[in-house]
């Protein structure tokens, strides 16, 4: 009998410790299992959304599909988990998923207290409102006693009570758990207002019985930065993902896109070559093979590519390029130099 | 002594503790460490910060500007509302739908049978989003509300009706009211010692009906009506002033207290059935009636019978009352677990406190079913 106490209690023990080990190098991880786990929404157009036979896609879901290609050289290798804005982050901290890249907007506190690290941004947002066009709204000051759905966990929560505190006005914030319990909400009309990000507020739009009877408002109240987030503590996975990101932007800004990348290895142009790993070896210093951006460029596209595909005004989801343009262009996206 | 039983047993006993504790240490060091080392933040020292969001509804002043304490505090009192009121209006029900089904009537009995098969399998959950997304899509807009003599309106913002303001000498009409109170429990002791001396009956019931009633309003007469009412007016989006019942707590309570009502009343019946038939037949020799004899003779033998599965029905309304997360209502887990979670990051110290909370409401709810349940056992002899 108390050989088997002692079986138990060091099996026991031996688990534990196991689940504090696997933290560290994410890459190895990565490797050795075969596919980057990417933490997604649970359906926003254009981000990351499931079509009928649930395979993913979307910008947010085109950062793992990049890393996975720098990777292992194949974009497939994703795995994705559906996580609410609840969930997400302990989804992260406990090594559940290895990137979460989730329309997630970075913040000092998310940056510090949280133990994350944001790798970028891949698009630049704000908060703004919706609301039904028969109510006459021209301007989100005048939403003073307004109820408000919001999803829970979110900037958008703080920034709306910031928002109607600093002018003074009174509001009910009904909050929901999932995306798809607010816009239900808004939509049967409990309440007059939905907030979140601008983008996802065209997003969701879509969703809405007749999105033609609703407006958003032209008031942005906050900056929304949206990137990927890794765990704090793995310098070299983070390289990985910001990397991949700006490999995407260095790509739009030489005009290299998924169609030219072959011939353009052959560039006389040495930042193309450096680029595609024609010349010299910037992938081993990530841990990656020499033709690691090469890979994401031929399989996912570049920034631009990524952009028009799901989000851009071709798409049903119908974001203009904006403050998104490369900096040569008048937006603020700018990609460190890669060399 | 290692061939003494008794010391033989203490010895394992006190292994098995230390090991339990040895285990419980290297959890907690484990995750404080790993905590430390992914650099996130610990320790109870959020619950002083400003948590800067704002609460749909609360029973106490909170505003953004309070602190996460204070929201754990908003979130347990809507907690226990939802879970109070709903077993209230839950054993009501129960009691109602268990006693029909025994009705002899086949309709009434019939209806109660499918009433309790339909709800108690049905996920509550679903019973949630039923009462939530079907009832608030069938309600107009505030601007169409329902109106109910100028005073209650229903929309889909929910049920607005009037606040009572009071005035000075309220406060008389409410001493009237325990006054009231405290006689009629008077009365209530005298008339059965005096049945129980003399056989003589009272009609306390009636009696104390009259002293409820009539003390308040010979107080409020005297006073000159000390209350008026804060009526709620459309303006802006919505109803401003009198009070609002929101359609996120309704559906909740309905839903939980529905639910938890068809279990109930399975309790109720097998309570009933559990009295020997043997027990009415006595009691109707004696000359009593029908009613008198449920009330005197079944439902104080049902009762030994029905409180004790009955404190886990309320355990378990109180638990489930955590779904409330889904339609927006909130509770605890919505505003602590939550937004608060979210909001800190700090997951292991907010589900712990969650957790604490959830197992004292618990622990509460039995210790008063145990006083009651002892309260109502038979006195053996």
């Amino acid at each position: 009998m108390k050989l088997k106490f002692t079986v138990a209690i060091s099996a026991a023990f031996a688990l534990l410790s196991l689940s504090g080990g696997t933290l560290a190098a994410t890459l190895q991880d990565v490797k050795a299992k075969g596919f980057v786990q990417c933490g997604v929404s649970q359906g926003v157009p254009g981000f990351s959304n499931p079509d009928e036979s649930g395979n993913w896609s979307g910008i947010d879901v085109d950062v793992c599909r990049a890393v996975a290609a720098a990777v292992f050289g194949d974009a497939n290798k994703v795995k994705f988990s559906p996580l609410s804005a609840k969930e997400r982050f302990t989804a992260l901290q406990s090594g559940e998923i290895d990137i979460l890249s989730r329309n997630t907007t970075w913040t000092l506190v998310r940056d510090t207290a949280l133990g994350l690290n944001f790798a970028g941004v891949n698009y630049y947002d704000g908060q703004g409102f919706m609301v039904r066009k028969d109510l006459g709204i021209k301007d989100a000051k005048e939403l003073a006693g307004a109820s408000v759905c919001v999803n829970i966990g979110t900037t958008t929560e703080l920034n709306m009570a910031d928002f109607f505190r600093t002018n003074g006005m009174d509001y009910k914030p009904v909050v929901f758990e999932k995306a798809d319990e607010v816009v239900a909400a808004y939509d049967s009309g409990r309440c007059d207002v939905y907030t979140t990000d601008q983008s996802a507020l065209a997003a969701q739009r879509v969703k809405l019985k007749n999105p033609d009877a609703h407006m958003v408002l032209p008031n942005v109240i906050s900056k929304e930065p949206l990137g990927p987030v890794v765990r704090h503590g793995d310098d070299q996975w983070l390289d990985i993902v910001k990397w991949s990101l700006y490999a995407q932007l260095e790509a739009e800004e030489y005009g290299v896109n998924s169609g030219n990348a072959k011939k353009l290895k052959d560039s006389k142009d040495p930042v193309i070559r450096r680029l595609l790993g024609a010349e010299g070896d910037l992938g081993s210093n990530l841990g990656l093979s020499s033709d690691w951006a090469y890979n994401i460029i031929r399989q996912v596209g570049n920034y631009a590519e990524v952009y028009d595909r799901h989000v851009g005004p071709n798409t049903p989801v119908g974001l203009p390029r904006g403050v998104n343009e490369l900096w040569k262009n008048g937006g603020i996206q700018y990609a460190m130099p890669v060399r | 002594m290692w061939n003494d039983p008794h010391y033989r047993a203490l010895f394992f006993q006190i292994l098995v503790l230390g090991a339990v504790i040895l285990a419980g240490v290297f959890l907690v060091n484990n995750t404080i460490s790993n905590l430390e080392r992914q650099g996130i933040a610990s320790g109870f020292s959020f619950l002083d910060k400003t948590a800067g969001f704002s609460i749909g509804e609360s029973l106490i002043e909170y505003s953004e500007e309070d602190t996460y304490g204070r929201t754990f505090m908003v979130g347990l009192l809507n907690t226990m509302l939802v879970a109070f009121i709903g077993c209230i209006l839950a054993t009501i029900l129960g009691f109602i739908v268990g006693i029909a089904r025994l009705s002899r009537n086949w309709m009434v009995s019939r209806i109660a049978t499918v009433y309790i098969e339909t709800l108690r399998n049905i996920p509550l959950l679903l019973q949630i989003f039923f009462w939530y997304f079907a009832v608030l899509r069938a309600l107009p807009s505030p601007r169409e509300s329902a109106t109910f003599g100028e005073s209650f309106f229903l929309n889909n913002r929910g049920l607005s009706y009037p606040r009572p303001l009071y005035e000075d000498g309220f406060s008389l009409v409410v001493w009237a009211f325990i006054a009231a109170i405290a006689a009629i429990v008077i009365i209530a002791r005298w008339a059965r010692k005096r049945q129980d001396a003399t056989g003589q009956q009272f009609h306390t019931f009636y009696v104390g009906l009259g002293l409820i009633i009539g003390l308040p309003l010979l107080a409020a007469i005297v006073t000159g009506f000390p209350l008026s009412w804060e009526y709620p007016v459309l303006k802006g989006f919505n109803f401003q002033g009198g009070k609002v019942m929101s359609p996120e707590f309704v559906s909740l309570v309905l839903a939980l207290s529905t639910y938890t009502a068809s279990f109930i009343a399975e309790i109720v019946r097998a309570g009933i059935m559990a009295v020997s038939h043997g027990q009415t037949e006595a009691a109707f020799s004696l000359g009593l009636q029908r009613g008198p004899t449920l009330r005197l003779v079944i439902i104080p033998q049902a009762l030994r019978v029905i409180i004790p599965p009955l404190t886990s029905q309320y355990l378990n309304l109180t638990k489930n009352s955590s779904l409330a997360a889904a339609i927006a209502y909130p509770d605890l887990v919505l505003v602590f677990a939550g937004t608060a979670l979210m909001q800190t990051g700090q997951a292991v110290e907010i589900l712990s406190m969650t957790m604490a909370i959830y197992l004292l409401l618990s622990l509460l709810i039995s210790a008063f079913m145990n006083w009651y349940n002892k309260k109502m056992a038979l006195v053996e002899r």
